[in-house]
């Protein structure tokens, strides 16, 4: 144990990081926590596993090259992607700031010449890239298998639904991260992450359905109510992106094509963009005006 | 230095801190003295700038309210418990708070050495003993060198080994001039390196007062525990500090300092205002300041 060197000064000199600075030293030591924690192994195995055999599926049905294979592959892992990244993000969200308020972390953080705002970001961040690299891992596997047995021709959808399914995670990721700044622990946190993905998943088209028969609506609303739900958003943008007609979506697809033509994938676009600029900027504002710690 | 000026703070309907004011000059040791519940760590969190208050604080003249990130980096923290990731190796944990502070490998390897932790460094947290881990805050605290350190209940966890330790690391701190304020409810502790001591209850600074007027005879304290019901206990702590004892209260009796050669004395007191003593037991002796190291 060495000496302790003298100091008799009256304070010391500031030693703090910037603002991004301090988000990036957060956002690292987050995506160091992701990889080495289970969830992440464990979700990112189930995807890969997932992705890479709905591939061969579609591959082994269509028995042909190029965009078919990849074409194909993409409308087969929609589903997939639909069920499973949402709740992928949704939980990596939760357990982000009601985990480090439960282990009692966060106060020793914030004690730390930090502030809120770099915290939440730099967690938002960290956890953003370790789903991308998640997802990219999978989809990566994926479209080698895919290069491999049917050659790379309609490669450029598969990357473009990649792109937008990080797109889409990053959105549930700031539900997620909003649900965690409101809930004191973990496991409310997580079962509140559940029934969002729920009625994202399940109940808002159940819904959607019972709405437009027991009122009666018309197809702009359908279609404006259908929407607001970043999943049925993130289906359209992934169908347009396909060059497929939104006639598969039946009348509201036909609407869509019809009324907003090119803009329709800028609108969609949007939708994803403020579910998850949104989110993120109640927590934030959440996060600085709550004092629990 | 540090400056408070009529902090207060509100949880709802109670009141946990009570318009405290005080000053702290530089090289300076202020003991925060008081029972559980007393508004001791939310003081220390107040001016962290970790919660939100009424009033003001400032850290080395920086307003904690308005620039609480400059504040933190003038002061080092130790928390009652390390808490931080328990799989984080050492070496991982404190070189992520050295890139906050912007202080590099060279530094962390010296906050290391300062508290003796060289050679524990890829141990992960999860397997450093309690004494170690308050150790680890200590380098952490010190990772910039701040010339004022605040400490909420070091040793309150430890064994006497593990408060040995981290006792002997502030003494050799205090004699270097760096500026304390700590939390303790223990009297060899306040005795040793406190200037000035703050007893507070129920939220308010009850008396600003030194280690010798608040022990005249300090190498002859004694610990005591006394053991009464629930509900006289709160009672029993005002008539015995009504009588000028050091009273806390921790959930397993009621601790009382007291002469050595008049241990019977809180007992008298108690039994003459009609509250019944169903146990009591010698805790340990106090050191004196001199016998401190």
């Amino acid at each position: 144990m060495s000496a302790i060197a003298p100091t008799a000064k009256l304070a010391g000199t500031h030693r703090h990081r910037s603002f991004f600075g301090g988000v990036y030293s957060f956002a690292r030591r987050e995506f160091r926590d992701a990889l080495s924690s289970r969830w992440f192994v464990l979700y990112t195995v189930s995807f890969t596993i997932l992705a890479v055999t709905v591939s061969f599926m579609s591959l082994s049905g269509v028995g042909s090259h190029g965009f078919a294979g990849f074409g194909r592959t993409t409308a087969g892992l929609l589903n997939l992607i639909m069920l499973v990244v949402p709740l992928m993000a949704l939980v990596a969200g939760t357990g982000s700031i009601a985990g480090e308020r439960e282990r009692g972390t966060l106060l020793y953080l914030l004690a730390q010449p930090v502030s809120r705002t770099q915290v939440l970001l730099g967690k938002y961040l960290g956890l953003g890239v370790a789903l991308a690299c998640s997802l990219c891992l999978g989809f990566g596997i994926s479209a080698m298998v895919l290069a491999w047995r049917a050659g790379s021709v309609g490669i450029s959808t598969f990357v473009m639904l990649t792109a937008l399914t990080c797109a889409l995670s990053i959105s549930m990721l700031s539900i997620g991260i909003l649900i965690s700044v409101l809930s004191r622990r973990t496991g409310v946190a997580t079962g509140i992450g559940l029934f969002v993905w729920l009625i994202l998943v399940f109940v808002s088209d159940l819904g959607l359905m019972a709405g437009t028969v027991l009122f009666k609506l018309r197809v702009q609303e359908v279609f404006a109510l259908g929407v607001l739900n970043p999943l049925q958003a993130f289906k359209m943008s992934v169908i347009v992106n396909m060059n497929a007609s939104l006639d598969v979506l039946g009348p509201v697809g036909m609407y869509a094509t019809q009324t907003y033509g090119d803009a329709l994938i800028w609108m969609l676009a949007l939708v994803l963009t403020a579910w998850t600029i949104l989110p993120l900027a109640v927590a934030t504002f959440a996060f600085l005006r709550r004092n629990s710690v | 230095m540090i400056i408070a000026e009529h902090v207060t703070k509100s949880f709802g309907r109670t009141t946990a801190v009570d318009d405290i004011s005080f000053e702290l000059q530089p090289g300076c040791a202020l003991a925060l003295w008081g029972s559980n519940g007393a508004g001791k760590t939310t003081l220390i969190r107040c001016l962290l700038g970790v919660i939100r208050f009424q009033g003001r604080a400032s850290i080395g003249g920086v307003d904690v309210k308005r620039r609480g990130r400059q504040a933190r980096s003038l002061a080092g923290y130790v928390p009652q418990e390390l808490a931080f990731h328990d799989d984080a190796r050492l070496d991982a944990a404190i070189l992520f708070f050295a890139s906050l502070r912007r202080m590099d490998k060279h530094a962390a390897k010296t906050a290391l050495d300062t508290v003796g932790l060289t050679g524990h460094e890829r141990k992960r947290v999860r397997d450093l003993s309690g004494g170690m881990k308050q150790r680890l805050a200590l380098a952490i605290a010190l990772l910039s060198d701040p010339a004022i350190i605040v400490l909420d209940e070091p040793t309150s966890n430890l064994d006497a080994a593990g408060r040995g330790e981290v006792s002997e690391t502030l003494a050799r701190l205090k004699q270097c001039g760096k500026t304390l304020l700590f939390a303790s409810h223990r009297p060899d502790e306040v005795i040793a390196l406190a200037d000035r001591i703050l007893v507070m209850d129920q939220g308010k600074a009850i008396q600003d007062t030194t280690p010798s007027e608040m022990w005249p005879n300090e190498s002859g304290v004694q610990m005591i525990r006394l053991h009464l019901t629930m509900a006289s206990e709160s009672d029993a702590a005002k008539v015995l500090r009504d009588a000028g004892h050091a009273v806390h209260l921790n959930g397993h009796g009621l601790c009382v300092a007291v002469s050595r050669d008049r241990k019977a004395a809180p007992i008298h007191a108690l039994s003459r205002a009609d509250i019944e003593v169903r146990d009591m037991e010698l805790i340990e002796g106090i050191s004196s300041p001199e016998a401190s190291p």
